[in-house]
């Protein structure tokens, strides 16, 4: 569990984010599928979560370990990465995905290690979140409870029913973070359907808000460090489509756009070249 | 031959169980009155959830409560569970296997005159094809009792689908069910009734009037529509050589069709399948519209010595 950073862990984080997120475009790419926008927007997030969680491979099913629910199924790329990084998987077994009979299908199972919920339909995480929260918070433990939601997953009505729910029983254990990446598979979150005001909208429901840069680690660890005023907390973490693929940024397109093997090569340097400007930084 | 609610009877028992259990939890969508639940939620607030009228979020939260350890039963109209949240019934609960159990109350037509947007005649169809959920439709009070002590002892998705109205007592009170076994109430080689829920009564008049002419029915009752008794089943309709099937569902999908799956694949015999017919059904209580569209004893009667004259042919 970390939960204060200092300059080197900041450092060591991104260096793990480079290569976690080099290591998910090569197997999308291997795989011939993936959703590689939004896997990349929500890489720090996952990073940055599993850091500070207190969740442990070798007692995965521990009473009292935090519960992350990863909503955005359709990320699963990246989750598993993330997974393997922390020590929940072997890198080798995500060889399999995308091959018949593979445990890693395009959305996570509760079959794999680390993984709470069976998530892909969008809209059903919060829900479960709240579930797991006011189960926790009725035998008064102090686990804590972390859902990652997209943006445009958000048109989903089931998410506003959960959160009312969540501002209803104060669950002061819950924290939903919102991959805020402004996109979403037909184009702009905005014209296919507005979220904006979103901090007003989640703040109306009885969450605290906060809006982060979901790629800076500083602002990640200090959001989550911030106490819960009696009421369950949102974070808006701001994020960039396909960060970090050259020509791939910030392009709807590439929601599963599947990258070819020159632009995984270009990622392979460009992620080298990252990290070497860490380190030397 | 006393005649109790369903519903009434779940609440009662539940509550017994919960007072003693703690891990039992009742989530409810704003159906505290007609799920007869207020008592649960007054004595054990603690083990009670209230999320409004919100079906998709009490299945997913029930969920979640589950996955922490708890035994949730989520209490509410049979025709919003089994429509607007069948994806978090067949996600949250039954794929993610999640110690869920669906209570539907109010089922079948039983709103009556509310109409169709509050009738359930498609739970069967759609429950008993998602894998991993156990599908029950309970017929009498003593049954609904021991079916719940059943789920209490198991870990399994369930969806149970109850009516509105009182039913009457078939079963002796202490009588025991196992989900998985139905239960044959009589014996007979003319023609093999299959029945479920409140029907079962009409299933025994019609039984009872096809004795009076001259023939002998079998009838069983299929409370446990998944898993289903499929020996039981075939045992009696290669006994009889003809079936029928009456159920308070559409007549796509849901007890005939489980039947029929089984008997044209391992024994084809003919088999009539009585319910609710594929259109708008006239506003009235349970009973007037049941009238209506011919499940009443003579007219079943009369369809069943068809069957039976058929097969003699």
């Amino acid at each position: 569990m970390l939960k204060k950073l200092d300059s080197e862990a900041v450092k060591e984080l991104k260096i793990k984010s480079a290569n976690v997120r080099f290591k998910t475009v090569e197997l999308i790419h291997n795989a011939g599928a993936g959703h590689t926008g939004g896997d990349m927007s929500a890489a720090d997030i996952l990073i940055a979560l599993y850091s500070y969680m207190n969740v442990d491979p070798k007692s995965k099913n521990s009473c009292d370990r935090d519960f992350f629910i990863m909503s955005k199924g359709h990320s699963a790329e990246i989750y598993y990465n993330v997974l393997a990084e922390f020590g929940f998987l072997d890198y080798e077994s995500l060889d399999t995905l995308g091959s018949f009979g593979s445990e890693f299908g395009g959305h996570p199972t509760n079959n794999i290690p680390g993984v709470e919920a069976n998530t892909g339909s969008l809209g059903h995480g919060l829900g479960i979140g709240v579930g797991i929260a006011l189960g926790l918070k009725r035998d008064n433990k102090t686990n804590q409870v972390y859902v990652l939601t997209g943006d445009g997953e958000l048109s989903e009505g089931s998410n506003w029913e959960a959160a009312m729910s969540a501002g209803k029983y104060k669950l002061d254990n819950l924290t939903w973070i919102i991959d805020r990446n402004y996109l979403q598979i037909s184009g702009k979150t905005e014209d296919v359907m507005p979220l904006e005001p979103l901090k007003m909208k989640i703040n109306s429901f009885g969450f605290e808000v906060y809006t982060i840069n979901g790629h800076k680690y500083e602002e990640i660890f200090e959001v989550l460090n911030v106490p819960f005023f009696r009421k369950p907390k949102a974070v808006i973490a701001e994020t960039i489509k396909g960060y970090g693929i050259r020509d791939g940024e910030n392009i709807a397109s590439w929601h599963h756009k599947v990258p070819d093997k020159k632009q995984v090569a270009q990622m392979e340097v460009d992620m080298k070249s990252l990290i070497e400007e860490i380190k030397n930084g | 031959m006393g005649k109790q609610k369903l519903r009434e009877v779940f609440s009662n028992k539940i509550l017994e169980e919960a007072k003693k259990d703690s891990s039992i939890f009742v989530v409810c969508t704003d159906s505290r009155g007609s799920a007869m639940i207020g008592d649960f939620a007054e004595k054990l607030p603690k083990q009670f959830v209230e999320v409004g009228i919100a079906e998709q979020n009490a299945v997913s939260l029930a969920s979640g409560l589950a996955h922490v350890g708890k035994k949730v039963y989520v209490v509410g109209p049979a025709s919003f569970y089994s429509t607007r949240a069948s994806e978090q019934i067949k996600v949250d609960v039954a794929y993610s296997n999640n110690n869920v159990k669906i209570i539907g109350i109010s089922g079948g037509i039983s709103y009556g005159n509310l109409g169709a947007t509050h009738h359930s005649l498609q739970d069967i169809a759609f429950m008993r094809s998602v894998p991993n959920l156990d599908v029950i439709i309970p017929s009498d009070a003593n049954q609904m009792r021991s079916i719940v002590d059943d789920l209490l002892r198991n870990e399994k998705p369930t969806y149970v689908r109850v009516g509105r109205g009182a039913v009457s007592t078939i079963y002796n009170q202490n009588e025991t069910f196992e989900i998985g076994k139905s239960r044959v109430l009589r014996r007979g080689s003319d023609i093999a009734i299959f029945v479920c829920g409140q029907l079962l009564e009409r299933a025994l008049g019609v039984a009872d009037l096809l004795k009076n002419k001259g023939y002998d029915a079998t009838v069983i009752d299929v409370f446990t529509i998944k898993p289903i008794d499929k020996n039981t089943i075939l045992q009696y309709s290669k006994m009889c050589g003809v079936g029928m099937t009456i159920e308070e569902h559409s007549i796509y999908g849901g007890l005939g069709g489980a039947i029929a799956e089984i008997l044209i694949q391992e024994n084809p015999i003919p088999l009539y399948i009585a319910g609710l017919p594929d259109r708008e059904l006239p506003n009235g209580t349970d009973v007037e519209v049941f009238n209506a569209v011919g499940l009443t004893i003579q007219e079943l009667t009369n369809k069943a010595i068809t069957m039976i004259k058929h097969k003699k042919e």
